[in-house]
């Protein structure tokens, strides 16, 4: 611990000046997390900016949701499939959520195997990971196909408030470009896994530095934040 | 190290061999990674699974009022609060970390107050002008 937190008062070097000084001032021998790598500080960051846009997308849909005369479109209606002879309740939501939920499973054992060196079922997790979440995509993907033919838009659709149509798009809309984004990183991930790039230091391809199992881990925090966010968009919007 | 992770439920901490590694990788030695039994993973998922279903049947058995909204919330919060505690790790973090990211979401719920206020405001005008709609 003690490397991490002295500073070195007494330091005969000068510190330099001008822009290297701003830059150097502000970078070394600063450290508020003290065991965490700076790679997973900055994606927890990242992720916590993240929370603020859906948070803000959630609100204003609570907000457009609150202040309509006009009534709002029933979710477990909207979303129902005709299987069987017989309208099951917002089915396909529900089995989005199990999907969603299961990649999240076999991310965390992802992340485990990847701190065991085990390259092959690390890899294999995370290509599981990555087809789960492009089946997410490609229901929603449906859902989005089967209710534009049933002519939701977003200034309107056929059942009641018009912000039904403007706010399931961008919310889903915007959820479903982050799914698809887990999908392109976890694939670059997994190859890189599997090629042994984390035990060969070979350096990547954007930054030239040298990766680490760690990088599984922060793409595993990506991941489970889209599963966390989908929880809040699956309680408020289509269970509400 | 120790301390960082006293609280480590089955936590393994950087033996040898992984302190060598991050050493020689230039990683400071003091990160410690996250290895957990593959079986608490396997519980949680499990509960993840449960819980889902539970909310999903609040919608199938058409539960209304208080009653629905309550229990959404619930198995909202209780599902939320095992993928952030377990599957991303935040509760063998230290505090520092934990507070710096769980503390400024739960600040939203003054926007959330503030929208409130507003929405309920807009409805009531419009409702004046315009009557209570279809």
């Amino acid at each position: 611990m003690a490397e991490t937190t002295l500073t070195h008062i007494g330091q005969t070097e000068p510190r330099p000046a001008g822009w290297q000084g701003i830059a150097a001032d502000w970078s070394s021998d600063q450290r508020a997390f003290k065991n965490v790598s700076w790679g997973k500080a900055m994606m927890w960051i990242f992720l916590l900016s993240d929370t603020f846009i859906f948070g803000c997308f959630l609100l204003s849909y609570m907000t457009a949701r609150m202040s309509t005369r006009v009534p709002w479109p029933n979710p477990s209606e909207v979303f129902a499939l005709h299987i069987g002879g017989s309208n099951v309740p917002l089915i396909l939501i529900a089995i989005m959520t199990f999907v969603l939920i299961s990649s999240s499973g076999t991310m965390a054992m992802a992340v485990n195997f990847g701190y065991r060196r085990d390259r092959r079922k690390t890899a294999i997790l995370m290509l599981l990971t990555a087809l789960l979440g492009a089946t997410f995509v490609g229901m929603q993907a449906f859902e989005w196909t089967k209710l534009i033919t049933e002519g939701v838009r977003p200034w309107g659709n056929p059942w009641g408030a018009a912000q039904f149509g403007s706010t399931f798009f961008m919310i889903t809309g915007f959820h479903g470009t982050h799914v698809t984004i887990g999908v392109i990183f976890l694939i670059i991930v997994a190859r890189k896994v599997w090629r042994g790039d984390y035990d060969t230091g070979r350096p990547g391809f954007f930054t030239s530095r040298k990766g680490h199992y760690e990088s599984v881990e922060i793409m595993g925090l990506y991941w489970h934040f889209v599963d966390l966010v989908w929880v809040f968009i699956f309680a408020f919007f289509y269970l509400w | 190290m120790a301390e960082a992770t006293a609280n480590g439920l089955g936590q393994h901490h950087l033996n040898t061999g992984h302190a060598l590694e991050a050493a020689a990788a230039g990683v400071a030695p003091a990160e410690v990674h996250q290895e957990h039994p593959i079986k608490l993973y396997l519980v949680v998922w499990a509960w993840l699974f449960v819980l889902s279903a539970c909310s999903y049947m609040v919608d199938y058995f058409g539960l209304h009022g208080y009653l629905r909204w309550s229990l959404i919330l619930i198995f909202m919060m209780l599902k939320a609060g095992l993928i952030v505690a377990v599957f991303m790790h935040m509760a063998w973090e230290r505090l520092a970390l934990a507070y710096a990211i769980i503390l400024p979401p739960i600040l939203v719920l003054v926007f959330v107050a503030m929208m409130v206020l507003e929405a309920d405001y807009t409805l009531l005008t419009r409702v004046t002008f315009f009557g209570a709609g279809h």
